[in-house]
């Protein structure tokens, strides 16, 4: 039988197809449980170093369990979830994932144009939030997961907060797609270190962090609350300087950071 | 008929897929900036540019020619996948850094290139030799473009650190066009160069 005969052409065109399909659906199976768990230990290293909490030569997880505590926030009424799992398996913060849930119109809700400065067009209407706690259970930094524009990609990340909500404890991105060398500075330790101790919030209670464009002019005195733009790259800076108002202001944790805060003036009377 | 050891180190120098046929070149500029992600790009094209060779050179007297390119995209493809979830489940951290270009391997020119000129018409093993010889040469070109970048962009050769930057209180102030796509255009050419002027023959008529 000639290799060009219908039949001919249709047996192969089969039966490559079936070889392959079962190569790369093989491999797959066989991996995903390996990436599944790549990915958590990622997500985990990436709080803990938010939360400045120096995990080489331990077990992230171990320490992560040790450390830290992970609540469900509804964002609109800054309230804590108690049963997240009551409302949906995916709230639960061991499977919160942003990208999943902003796609479920149920537990997600679309942002006017208007208010939209970080460019993400959705956001969940619930966010987890990493509590760092000590031994005997008391809060000692807050982690918030934040996410916006960039230049080319959406940049995903964490800031953390002192337990009072008021000064900056570390910032981190776990996820994205900048320039090298230019907007993927973000990446740069010297950089992050530089967020530690900035006054994330005035007397009001305003989010007032600004990123520069340009360099942190030492003798201004709003220097507390700046910081150094990434040199070359505009519009990640920018982008930088939108997300952290828009997560950090009143529609992303602000109903969160309020309560804490009311709870926290009660004890202190 | 050529010999074995010709057609596995004749794509190097000789007849450089990037080099000389100008192909590839797009996840040449894309992944260089680094030294590591050069080093797993090249691996994973190698891999896959071997085993597509070795697999369309076993059917290929069996694959009808009016779906011939159809055969060949369908087992490049596959093995690209494979390639991508090895990444995926054991060097993630360096998977994320090649982010989609791994995929893209699907259409680089190299291996549908191998596939069409060299493995329809040999025997499985020489196929396979072919694909390993320009996967070798892909290889050159990537970690010669990303030795350079690496070392004057961020003054670091595999993560280490060669020259001490300036921001981190050393001397070198690094070149940040390095780490931007065009350098990679220029210092392949420099190659390009630099490999006709030590082999003339090379050289296209003007």
């Amino acid at each position: 039988m000639s290799s060009d005969s219908t039949k001919k052409t249709i047996q192969v065109a089969l039966g490559i197809c079936l070889v392959c399909s079962i190569l790369v659906s093989s491999a797959a199976v066989s991996l995903s449980s390996r990436q599944a768990e790549n990915k958590q230990v990622d997500k985990i290293k990436n709080i803990l170093a938010a939360g400045g909490i120096d995990y080489t030569n331990q077990d992230p997880q171990q320490l992560y369990n040790d450390k830290i505590k992970a609540v469900t926030v509804e964002l609109e009424s800054g309230k804590i979830i108690d049963d997240p799992k009551e409302k949906s398996d995916l709230l639960v913060p061991k499977n919160f994932d942003i990208k999943k849930v902003s796609n479920v119109p149920e537990l997600s809700e679309s942002i006017p144009s208007s208010e939209d400065i970080a460019g993400i067009k959705r956001k969940p209407s619930y966010m987890t939030v990493y509590e760092v706690v000590d031994q005997s259970g008391n809060i000692q930094k807050y982690i918030f997961p934040v996410h916006g524009k960039g230049l080319w990609s959406t940049m995903y990340g964490f800031i953390s907060l002192d337990n009072k909500l008021k000064t900056v404890e570390g910032i981190t991105f776990y996820e994205h797609g900048e320039t090298p060398g230019l907007g993927g500075e973000v990446d740069n330790p010297n950089w992050k270190a530089s967020w530690k101790g900035k006054k994330a919030f005035n007397e009001e209670g305003e989010f007032i962090i600004e990123v520069l464009k340009g360099k942190v002019d030492p003798s201004n005195p709003n220097a507390n609350h700046q910081i150094d733009g990434l040199s070359g790259s505009t519009l990640t800076t920018r982008g930088l300087d939108n997300l952290m108002k828009y997560w950090l202001g009143e529609n992303g944790y602000g109903p969160f950071i309020d309560k804490v805060r009311e709870e926290g003036s009660h004890e202190e009377i | 008929m050529k010999k074995y050891k010709d057609i596995l180190l004749d794509p190097i120098f000789n007849n450089n897929p990037i080099a000389l046929q100008i192909l590839g070149i797009c996840s040449a500029l894309a992944v260089t900036s680094k030294l590591e992600t050069s080093i797993v790009m090249s691996l994973a094209v190698t891999f896959v540019v071997a085993l597509s060779n070795f697999s369309v050179s076993l059917i290929r007297n069996h694959i009808p020619s009016s779906i011939r390119i159809l055969v060949e995209m369908t087992i490049i493809a596959s093995l690209v996948i494979i390639a991508d979830q090895i990444i995926k489940a054991f060097l993630f951290d360096i998977s994320k850094q090649l982010s989609v270009y791994v995929g893209l391997i699907i259409t680089n020119c190299i291996i549908m290139g191998r596939a069409e000129a060299f493995a329809l018409q040999n025997t499985p093993g020489r196929s396979f030799l072919d694909g390993i010889g320009n996967g070798l040469g892909y290889s050159f070109v990537l970690l010669f473009v990303g030795f350079f970048r690496e070392l004057f962009g961020s003054g670091k050769l595999l993560g280490f650190t060669i020259f001490p930057l300036n921001t981190e209180g050393g001397w070198y102030n690094p070149n940040g066009l390095f780490l931007l796509a065009p350098s990679a255009f220029i210092i392949i050419g420099l190659l390009i160069w630099a490999i006709r002027t030590w082999k003339p023959d090379q050289v296209e008529e003007a």
